[in-house]
């Protein structure tokens, strides 16, 4: 079955065609939704894309988190479905409380547009299934706003539950831990500041994009999904550690 | 009642603040050597319509939490009078 993804536009987003481009290359579906509508026409999974959605007035995301069809987004989360945030998308989600902390100005008040280096920290996450821990992948990263910041308690929460997707091997903006992903307890909530859908092509400068967005498109598809948990407890009557994560 | 309300938003301690010390660090070659701890922030005005003070700040604070903060970075101050204008109509 080939995934249907919906691609959210908000007033401001502006990766969107590069996320329907990507994800329809690389063997889904993909379609853009208006952020106005309450309705996700059925989708299997939801991406929220990169931009300045309104403008990023008061704060990044800020104002996304009360569209309408944030209502739907946050109902496909809580069911298990597949929700990605790129960049805007993931600073959406931590002020929808999808993601826990918040995205920060970067370090030394620079804007970063470079092609940096990631280290894939799990495997457990729509996004990360079919690649292998350790992987290092080049993907570009354009933001402001980008520096991941938490309390200490959520930081260790997100470190125990194998919660860290990726992170920067060399910290190009301040970010905590130099975390530059990070997913939900069952790991269908992914929010990243890099741009995957950026570089799913060597043509693009770099095509390691593609095994994260492929991950994504079988995650919605139904396949690898939910992908196994190495920390997950082997006997099923053992009660599940703070770290196990159960799929939907 | 009709109250003119300040929310003045600022980031919590211990948040880094690179526009601030940014700001800090220019100080001293325009002469105001004497200036430390320099934070940014922003103001948010508007007016709000309530039964009393009490209920006026019960809404203003639910606001704060809900939309004009990120609670992981920002605290807010409230500074709330009746208004100047008298009660609207």
């Amino acid at each position: 079955m080939t995934a249907r993804i919906g691609v959210v536009v908000f007033p401001g987003s502006n990766c969107e065609h590069d996320a329907v481009e990507a994800l329809c290359a690389l063997g889904g579906s993909a379609e853009l939704l208006w952020h106005d509508e309450a309705s996700l026409r059925g989708v299997d999974g939801v991406v929220l894309p990169g931009g300045f959605a309104h403008g990023d007035y008061l704060r990044t995301g800020a104002i996304a988190r009360f569209s309408p069809v944030m209502e739907a987004v946050a109902e496909l989360a809580r069911a298990g479905g597949p929700v990605l945030g790129i960049c805007n998308g993931f600073q959406i989600l931590t002020e929808a409380g999808l993601l826990p902390g918040a995205l920060q100005k970067n370090r030394g008040l620079k804007f970063l547009c470079a092609t940096v280096e990631l280290r894939v920290e799990t495997t457990a996450s729509a996004l990360t299934s079919l690649t292998a821990a350790g992987d290092s992948l080049r993907v570009p990263i354009n933001h402001f706003e980008g520096a991941y910041t938490c309390d200490p308690a959520t930081l260790e929460e997100l470190r125990a539950g194998d919660r860290v997707v990726l992170r920067y091997v060399d910290n190009p903006n301040g970010s905590l831990d130099d975390i530059a992903g990070i997913c939900s307890p069952a790991g269908n909530v992914v929010g990243l500041m890099p741009h995957p859908e950026r570089a799913w092509d060597r043509l693009l400068g770099s095509g390691d994009g593609a095994v994260l967005v492929r991950s994504f498109i079988a995650a919605c598809a139904g396949e690898r999904w939910p992908a196994p948990h190495p920390a997950a407890p082997a006997d099923p009557s053992l009660p599940a550690s703070s770290g196990a994560r159960s799929g939907p | 009642m009709t109250f003119d309300v300040l929310v003045e938003v600022s980031l919590r301690p211990g948040i880094a603040d690179p526009q601030g010390a940014t700001v800090e660090r220019s100080l001293p070659r325009l002469g105001f050597d004497e200036v430390h701890g320099v934070r940014m922030g922003k103001a948010v005005r508007f007016t709000i319509d309530a039964a009393d003070e009490e209920a006026a700040l019960r809404r203003v604070d639910e606001l704060c939490r809900r939309f004009l903060t990120n609670p992981v970075l920002e605290d807010s101050t409230v500074t709330l009078e009746p208004s100047a204008q008298g009660a609207r109509r």
